[in-house]
């Protein structure tokens, strides 16, 4: 671990290129490069406009319903018997997850720049759902790429979707899964860029994406900082949440990377084991290279094929990561380590039995990691954990796995 | 001179357009893509685009990705592409070859390991799809050490203003994608791709080639008409990929393609 001297450095990523060092960058065909200038240009010219700002906190915490609470999570805190656990509790947002923070913000950014069509991809099912929710609030017309693996896994979601109003495309190429979603978005993006807005969903994609979807996400932490200061009276000990492409954890994570004492904990999906091969954690297992516009740790062969995935949950079943995640791991600032599908699982059957919280799957993976880290720490240090989603959505799923006869067919 | 410069030399020369065919190297299956590329010059195609296939195709409509998909399912990699160009070059010393695809294998393999590489399989051009001249600045280092031409895209959502960014990077020539959207799209439009291919005459003297949407013989010629070459590459791939039909006969088809958009041009 080689931290950095000067903590101020974290506020100065990306550069004017989108570079989080050698990561991020823009790595798109020419086609695009124009609509990625303009998004820039907007971007920049609205991020410190008080009149945007004033519009997006007030659909923040009048149609996302935030703040959301901090919450302490007494019984299993008590049960594992260390450190005190917080939950950022990102699931009472409207929706049930994280993802709406930012498709919220996006599409204030799409109906500035007077377009009329959104697209989104999605995975488990979450950033879709969000995407839809927002376009329909803003009378905008919506396409959600959706691989035909996670439709079939995540049915509850791509049935809220059409609800709304949006049109849900089953992607059939490749691993049939996020990142096939994602390539089909890009090629829908690139015929129909003059109209067209995409919302990506997570921090990664080229240059400013990663930097205006953490810049959304950042309320998380931002209000995590101030309640933890007023709940607890100090800044926590530790921070931990879940990582597929990033974008809760780098939310609760970037207003605290200055904070020296704060340990900070990214956990990726396991699978069935990282030895396996059969699992979604490029920053523990894979290697640099460029995939979806940026530079960034990827899970890929030799030839540079990228590699299929496997995770329990649809939203942590991506290759790639962030680029401002492969910055941080290699400067030292984030730990990233992993949870395997049954640990996730173990965790969302105890966090819903001791709690009363029913986490999504992708959030299991970040509490199955809490409970490791609290019980090798004191009952006088706290953890929050970004509780970046609900779980509804994910009961088809925990179903199949236990074995369960949810319609009583059997 | 580059085997690309003095291609165009000689066409001009001749007062010919080019016609340049694009297959993914291993499509329909790796054994017969050396011979492929004889009988594609034998038909007339003046040089050869040779997709490298990639898990991930971004801007590769569906014709092309089932092309990247049959040539991934025999493992073809970015190693056997080069051992297929060099397999080429013992019967074939003067057609010009230009590698097409993704940044990541090449990332992968190391940019002066590949140029090196490429440089002795017998490789003039590169095009990387996902290489914009912003991020171009180390690939184009490794391969003007080693004379391979960089070859970019200019698209119709280019600005104006930032075609001098592009040209002044590029060398070999310069590859007019003539729709937005993925490779293999609608139709295009004659008119649009002439008004565009003059502003880009306007900032340089490479030859512009247009691709992307050429689906046969008089859509070859009306685009040829505005422009120093054309790309054929869904149509071509699309007839490699008809599963009705032997191998041999695929080659055929795609080769007799090629010799109507020639004889058309």
């Amino acid at each position: 671990m080689n931290k950095p001297i000067d903590p101020s450095i974290y506020a100065q990523v990306p550069d004017a290129k989108g570079r989080f060092g050698p990561y991020g960058g823009k790595f798109v065909s020419e086609t695009l490069m124009s609509a990625l200038a303009d998004l820039e240009r907007v971007y920049s010219q609205l991020k410190d406009d008080p009149d945007f700002q004033r519009e997006f906190d007030s659909y923040l915490a009048h149609f996302v319903g935030r703040p959301s609470p901090l919450y302490e999570a007494e019984r299993w805190s008590d049960q594992i018997g260390g450190a005190r656990i917080y939950f950022k509790r990102e699931d009472l947002n409207h929706t049930g997850a994280h993802k709406v923070n930012n498709t919220v913000g996006q599409a204030l950014l799409a109906k500035f720049m007077g377009k009329k069509r959104v697209i989104a991809e999605t995975g488990a099912g979450q950033h879709g759902v969000a995407s839809a929710t927002i376009a329909a609030r803003l009378g905008m017309e919506c396409h959600v790429f959706m691989g035909e693996e996670d439709v079939r896994r995540q049915a509850l979601n791509v049935y809220r979707m059409r609800l709304l109003g949006a049109n849900v495309i089953s992607v059939t190429s490749g691993s049939r899964t996020l990142k096939d979603a994602m390539n089909e978005a890009m090629r829908d993006w690139v015929t129909n860029v003059d109209d067209t807005f995409y919302i990506i969903g997570t921090v990664a994609g080229p240059h400013p994406y990663p930097m205006l979807v953490r810049d959304f996400q950042s309320v998380i932490g931002r209000e995590a900082r101030v309640q933890c200061l007023n709940q607890i009276g100090r800044l926590p000990d530790a921070l931990v949440a879940c990582v597929g492409g990033g974008s809760n954890a780098i939310g609760l994570f970037h207003p605290f990377l200055e904070d020296e004492s704060v340990e900070i904990y990214g956990v990726e999906a396991g699978g069935h084991g990282v030895e396996t091969n059969e699992h979604a954690a490029p920053l523990t297992a894979g290697t640099p290279g460029v995939l979806h516009g940026n530079r960034t740790y990827l899970m890929q062969d030799e030839d540079g094929q990228i590699m299929h995935t496997h995770s329990v949950s649809a939203g942590l079943d991506y290759p790639g990561v962030g680029p401002e995640h492969a910055w941080l791991k290699d400067v030292g600032r984030v730990n990233y380590v992993t949870a395997n599908d049954d640990e996730a699982l173990q965790a969302f059957h105890t966090v819903t039995r001791t709690e009363g919280i029913m986490p999504a799957l992708e959030t299991s993976h970040a509490l199955a990691y809490a409970a490791k880290l609290a019980a090798t720490m004191t009952p006088e240090q706290t953890i929050v954990v970004n509780l970046s989603g609900r779980g509804d959505k994910d009961i088809f799923t925990v179903a199949e796995v236990d074995g369960a006869d949810i319609f009583g067919e059997k | 001179m580059s085997r690309i410069q003095a291609k165009w030399q000689s066409l001009h020369a001749a007062g010919r357009k080019a016609v340049i065919p694009y297959v993914v190297a291993g499509d329909p299956r790796p054994d017969v893509t050396v011979s492929l590329m004889h009988e594609l010059v034998a038909a007339g195609a003046d040089m050869l685009e040779l997709g490298v296939p990639f898990s991930d195709p971004m801007a590769e409509g569906p014709v092309i990705q089932k092309g990247h998909e049959r040539a991934l399912a025999h493992r073809v990699s970015l190693r056997s592409c080069l051992a297929t160009i060099a397999a080429f070059r013992e019967s074939d010393a003067l057609t010009p070859i230009i590698l097409m695809g993704y940044a990541n294998p090449i990332e992968r393999m190391g940019y002066a390991m590949f140029a090196e590489a490429a440089a002795q399989a017998g490789v003039d051009g590169l095009i990387t799809v996902d290489l914009p001249p912003e991020e171009v600045e180390t690939v184009n280092a490794e391969l003007k050490k080693v004379g391979i031409d960089n070859i970019f895209l200019i698209s119709p959502t280019t600005p104006n203003d930032r075609i001098p960014l592009i040209t002044s990077q590029a060398s070999g020539f310069i590859y007019y994608v003539s729709l937005k959207g993925v490779t293999g799209a609608a139709n295009i439009n004659t008119q649009e791709v002439a008004a565009k291919v003059q502003q880009i005459k306007s900032e340089t003297d490479l030859p512009v080639a247009v691709g992307f949407g050429i689906k046969d013989a008089a859509s070859a010629a009306a685009v040829a008409s505005v422009a120093d070459g054309v790309v054929v590459g869904s149509a071509l791939v699309s007839l490699l990929g008809n599963e009705d039909k032997t191998i041999e006969s695929r080659c055929h088809d795609a080769v007799a393609l090629l010799g109507e958009i020639r004889s058309g041009v």
